[in-house]
């Protein structure tokens, strides 16, 4: 009699540990989801509030207390952005200068990464070696004496400035060279004995082979000339060659008067929109490229 | 006779990246390391023809440089305080995303958003964020939506970004952009590593019994140190050329109207003194820097080594 008791109390015993151990699993996931969410919220704020700003009167923006939805829609303001910070000009600019050097960049790293990955030739390594090193030094320091360089070529205000200087990037011909390496070698001996050309080789199998990190590639260096700030403002500030983040900081900044935060709003959701199409249908790309190289843009 | 054919060949197609690279990477390495030991250097002067001397003095005389040392100070400002916040925030995030199945891709998509955004174009909505639109001085018209936020809490507003802002603040809003900004690549990353980590460990740990907090801090954080140490080293290299997040809120003033270049930073510094043309300043500052960057990055090495278990 005792000793069946005591088995009931045991058991009773475990089945209470059990709810008690649901319990606090429930608490747990309850906190999780509440931290996430939370944080989650904290990083689209900002999205949402540009969206609604931009679309707010004047006078409703600036409301003691900003209201959460704006009470009349004004899509004018897209209008007045586009217009004030002649986001037309600065578009067809920055494409221009994406494509082209999206362009001319692939064709080079294509046939680097080729020649490193399937010919053989002397000081092969040390080549690819030295060339991985540079990778270290930090964009400032190329700047200076590019700056100097590129005048002395003539090429300020051109567009050749904002492409030449960065065709090459050693962590893209890096990045395609692993790829094709995992190609095999049969294959490319078999096409030497079929008679095949490299050129048709590296076109009708290379390519198609490693698609996706030249997706990425294009993805990163196409966001690379629309995020660009720095070296087209010191080189190419002009009128008729001034890219997309430029013009959006320049057409703002007039401090003298004052800024039509709305219209700015507007403009900034301009700028962004293309790049949120890009990362809703060709999200897995630019993680796969980003997961990679740690280098924004 | 094949060999020698491909030798060529090889050359051939290597020849557009190496001419590229002989000219804007390899002699600006030679040239800028020698103009910042030339004193003064000036390209007007250079222009001129005006010979300058070797030495050190262009080292010396930048960090003499009143604006230099408070570039320098923001910038390290900036990066202790920026670079452990978004790492333990991301690591918190990381780990919570991992437990959860549910909305998991969702949640993991919103926290990858800031990432392909444009961070000067983005600066400017934190920057409208932390507005104070004034009537007159003194007298606000609006505190803006984070004011009101904290005015929940009880807390007057306050002068973030706009004239009469306290360095603080400011600095404040920097972290805060950073930050969120920083978050996205830290999360793809750590998560990637703990969705690799091997699941034994884990289930181990469930037969004996041993508590969440410790199960965090002796299986999670270990396995996941070589990640961890990734995301320190890459934040502080980020962190050491930030410029474009303080362009982003603040202007190219880099500062609130009335104090500009009071945020300037290492970066910011180096592209002012090649827009006044002082070359061999910048090329030296450009050396200190990438000397910074080095030192901080062998030390997070060694460190991370000792505490690295791979």
């Amino acid at each position: 009699m005792s000793e069946k008791n005591n088995v009931t109390m045991q058991e009773k015993d475990l089945q209470k540990v059990s709810s008690k151990q649901k319990v606090g699993k429930i608490f747990v996931m309850i906190a999780l989801y509440a931290f996430l969410i939370l944080m989650a919220l904290i990083i689209i704020f900002p999205f949402y509030w540009m969206l609604i700003s931009s679309v707010k009167t004047i006078d409703e923006y600036k409301l003691p207390v900003p209201t959460l939805f704006p009470r009349k829609i004004l899509l004018s303001n897209y209008v007045d952005a586009f217009n004030t910070a002649k986001l037309g000009t600065l578009f067809v600019n920055t494409l221009y200068v994406g494509l082209v050097s999206t362009i001319l960049s692939l064709v080079i790293t294509v046939i680097s990464a080729f020649a490193f990955a399937r010919l053989e030739f002397k000081g092969r390594n040390a080549l690819f070696a030295a060339l991985l090193a540079t990778m270290m030094i930090p964009g400032e320091l190329f700047t200076i004496t590019n700056y100097i360089t590129v005048n002395a070529f003539g090429w300020m205000h051109t567009f050749t400035v904002l492409i030449v200087p960065f065709l090459v990037s050693v962590f893209y011909i890096y990045l395609l060279r692993q790829n094709f390496l995992q190609i095999p070698n049969e294959l490319y001996l078999a096409a030497k004995v079929d008679g095949t050309s490299d050129l048709k080789y590296l076109w009708k199998v290379m390519i198609p082979l490693s698609l996706p990190t030249l997706i990425s590639i294009t993805i990163l260096k196409m966001m690379g000339a629309w995020n660009s700030y720095v070296w087209p403002r010191l080189v190419a500030n002009d009128e008729a060659h001034r890219l997309i983040t430029n013009g959006l900081r320049n057409a703002f900044t007039d401090s003298t008067g004052e800024v039509n935060i709305p219209v700015q709003m507007a403009a900034v959701a301009i700028v962004s929109f293309p790049l949120f199409m890009v990362f809703i249908f060709l999200r897995k790309y630019i993680m796969k490229g980003v997961s990679r190289s740690g280098i924004k843009g | 006779m094949v060999e020698s054919k491909h030798q060529w060949k090889a050359w051939l197609y290597l020849s557009p990246a190496i001419v590229l690279l002989l000219i804007f990477t390899v002699w600006p390495i030679i040239n800028t390391v020698y103009i910042s030991f030339l004193e003064g250097y000036n390209t007007m002067g250079a222009a001129a023809g005006i010979q300058y001397e070797f030495g050190f003095a262009n080292y010396v005389n930048v960090i003499d440089y009143k604006e230099f040392v408070t570039c320098l100070t923001n910038t390290m400002l900036l990066c202790v305080l920026t670079v452990p916040l978004s790492t333990i925030l991301a690591l918190l995030i990381a780990v919570c995303l991992n437990a959860i199945k549910p909305l998991q891709k969702l949640l993991q998509t919103i926290f990858f958003l800031p990432y392909v955004t444009n961070s000067i174009a983005i600066g400017m909505v934190f920057a409208a964020m932390f507005n104070v639109i004034e009537l007159s001085p003194g007298v606000i018209e609006s505190p803006g939506i984070i004011n009101n936020l904290l005015g929940l809490f009880g807390v007057d507003p306050i002068k973030w970004v706009t004239v009469g802002s306290s360095y603080w603040a400011n600095i404040a809003v920097m972290v805060i952009y950073i930050v969120w900004n920083a978050l996205p690549f830290k999360i793809l990353i750590l998560l990637g590593g703990l969705q690799s980590v091997n699941k034994q460990y884990y289930d181990a740990a469930k037969v004996d019994g041993t508590s969440r907090a410790r199960v965090f801090t002796r299986i999670t954080v270990p396995l996941l140190s070589p990640m961890l140490a990734y995301v320190v080293i890459t934040g502080f290299i980020g962190g050491f050329k930030e410029y474009s997040s303080i362009v982003g809120i603040f202007g190219d003033d880099m500062g609130p109207t009335g104090e500009p270049f009071r945020l300037n930073t290492m970066v910011g510094f180096i592209y002012r003194a090649i827009e006044g043309s002082h070359v061999g300043r910048a090329s030296a500052a450009a050396l200190i820097l990438f000397g910074i960057i080095l030192i901080v990055t062998l030390i997070n090495l060694y460190v991370s080594k000792k505490k690295t278990h791979y």
